[in-house]
């Protein structure tokens, strides 16, 4: 298994590689080109030819993409236009709140799924499994924001049990309480096409397991259903539900700059929707590269996992 | 072995009835025909059926409720009749969903096809750069894309594109690479075709059923996409008709109206659950290798 990792591990050098030419194409597809987006049309031409020469701009493309990787290496992302800083230390600082949500939600479209896609596959068939069939087909036709929407009328405005914005109270905020309540909607929000998706695939893994002989031994042995599902069909459903839940994590990613323009949450999804509309384009390739290079670890923790549980690929 | 004879071989030759039958007999595709049919139908008539102008704003009626006299949907901010916007939006919300599939669709597909058949070196780089794009989650890479050209229905197009067509080219790449090693396809070789011939004329419409299959599921997800990205700030600029900003517009006011967000936002949902409920059904019926989350 460890050579397994380790030829993993090395994959993923010329991946990320690869995403770093990416982001740097960003910047050469600009129409004009940064200068421009910068300093606007009012600029002076000689202001331009300084900021152009200042930022390297008048170099070939092969050089501006080694000055770039040599940036990037000793952690320069550039300076936000926006923020007015560095944008690895905006990015730094927001990674944290992005994560908590992303987190949260992971947890909660891990559980609720497996548990949803359990108690579903228990009745194949029934009136239950249709309703399903039919909630995982809304879940996964509605944009997140538009869910997020929907909870806010509802158990923000209508109902006035949750706060609608931002991460703490600004009166009186603060505490595991408060971020808590702050955290419920957006977690929901975010968590809901994954955990679709994750119920879909236990519901369809356990019904292949559950008809297969070995569980038919555990029923004639007059094991309670409870235990065999618990300790017989899940275990060997699970390879191909992690397989699913690791391919949520770019879901939940990039979900995370919707639901957090919705919420107001803090974090780089957020930050990302202002550098749009600022035209901060350091800021979002910086954004890009960072949550790109964060879903190829993710990948990655997900195959050793997988090869972890998956005794094929554990004893190989 | 005559040509027709391989035609014989290969296995759309005569299905076509039998499809026919169940396609009409499945009723996922029957509902998501109805409902793409009567949102074409929506956005091709608009100018008979939409009972406002879509741009006409009269500040005397803004924010009126869905139901309301002459508003079977209700007003926006501005007193724009949120019905006829919705018609006549429909029509870019079909552009931005159909037109960059099929556009990635072609592309990819060929890429697919030639790095599937020809193999070696050229499959290798492909695949290579193929796992590159497949390293950007989700919208992250259009958001880029779009945000750097700057806002607009062409820059949202290439973005989507662009993100769109690795995941074509592995679908025709993997389904050439199983029907490359077919009988008829040998036979063909054995008769001396050459690659283009036997690649454009034999493999290509053997794959052709799952990646229509696929593209109609990835014409779904474009809808979200693309709303998406109109609600980030990345759509054509107003005020132009458009879903995604109008739900976006109307966060603004939602306390006070919030039908000028939710009924966009159930718009993009009947839509997007219409091209689903066809990918779904047609999979089930075209492909049922695909068919593994239903046992």
């Amino acid at each position: 298994m460890l050579s397994f990792i380790v030829n993993r591990a090395l994959q993923m050098i010329p991946v990320i590689f690869g995403v770093t030419v990416v982001t740097f194409a960003l910047t050469q597809i600009i129409p004009g080109d940064l200068v421009d987006v910068m300093l606007g049309s009012t600029a002076s031409e000689d202001a331009r030819q300084e900021l152009r020469h200042a930022l390297g701009l008048d170099q070939p493309v092969i050089v501006q993409y080694f000055s770039y990787m040599s940036h990037l290496l000793s952690g320069d992302l550039g300076r936000s236009h926006l923020f007015s800083l560095p944008v690895a230390s905006v990015l730094g600082d927001r990674l944290v709140n992005t994560a908590i949500l992303a987190v949260s939600a992971t947890v909660v479209a891990t559980a609720l799924g497996i548990a949803i896609g359990t108690w579903v596959a228990l009745k194949p068939g029934s009136l239950r499994d249709r309703g399903f069939t039919v909630a995982v087909l809304f879940l996964n036709s509605m944009p997140p924001f538009w869910f997020g929407l929907l909870l806010i009328l509802f158990f923000g405005l209508s109902l006035g049990l949750l706060p609608v914005s931002g991460m703490y109270a600004v009166v009186d905020g603060g505490g595991l309480g408060d971020l808590l309540a702050h955290m419920v909607m957006p977690t929901l929000t975010l968590a809901a096409w994954s955990l679709a998706i994750i119920a879909r695939m236990t519901r369809s893994a356990l019904l292949d397991v559950i008809n297969s002989d070995y569980i038919r031994t555990a029923r004639s042995r007059g094991l309670a259903e409870p235990r065999i599902i618990a300790n017989h069909a899940l275990p060997n459903a699970m390879p191909q539900v992690i397989t699913v839940i690791g391919l949520q994590a770019g879901f939940l990613l990039s979900g995370a700059v919707l639901t957090e323009t919705v919420f107001s949450w803090p974090g780089i999804g957020l930050a990302m929707y202002q550098a749009i509309s600022a035209r901060d384009i350091p800021f979002i390739q910086g954004g890009v590269l960072l949550l790109a290079i964060v879903f190829v670890l993710i990948n990655f923790v997900v195959d050793a996992l997988y090869a972890y549980v998956n005794p094929k690929i554990k004893l190989a | 072995m005559t040509n027709q004879s391989i035609a014989d071989l290969a296995p759309t030759a005569d299905d076509t009835p039998s499809i026919l039958r169940r396609l009409l007999g499945n009723s996922a595709i029957a509902i998501g025909a109805i409902i793409i049919a009567a949102i074409v139908l929506a956005a091709a008539l608009a100018e008979v059926i939409a009972p406002y102008d879509p741009l006409f704003a009269n500040p005397l009626v803004r924010h009126k409720l869905p139901l309301s006299a002459g508003y079977l949907l209700g007003t926006d901010e501005l007193g724009r009749d949120i019905l006829s916007r919705l018609i006549y939006g429909a029509r870019l919300a079909l552009l931005v969903a159909v037109v960059p599939t099929l556009i990635a669709l072609v592309i990819g597909g060929c890429i697919g096809l030639i790095a599937g058949y020809a193999g070696g070196t050229w499959d290798h780089v492909v695949m290579r750069v193929f796992d590159v794009m497949f390293a950007f989650p989700g919208i992250l890479l259009a958001l880029g894309i779009s945000a750097a050209l700057g806002p607009g229905l062409g820059s949202m197009i290439i973005a989507m594109v662009v993100v769109t067509i690795p995941t074509f080219g592995r679908v025709v790449r993997g389904g050439v690479l199983a029907v490359k090693e077919e009988p008829y396809i040998e036979a063909a070789r054995a008769l001396g075709y050459g690659a283009f011939r036997i690649a454009l004329r034999h493999v290509a419409p053997n794959v052709l059923g799952a990646a229509i299959v696929y593209a109609t599921l990835q014409t779904g997800r474009n809808v979200i996409l693309a709303a998406s990205l109109s609600f980030l700030g990345l759509a054509p600029q107003p005020p132009t008709p458009d879903w995604g900003q109008m739900l976006s517009a109307g966060r603004t006011s939602l306390a006070i109206a919030a039908h000028v967000s939710t009924i966009p936002g159930l718009a993009i949902v009947l839509l997007a659950i219409g091209f689903n409920l066809l990918g779904d059904g047609a999979r089930d019926l075209l492909d049922p290798r695909m068919k593994r989350e239903q046992p």
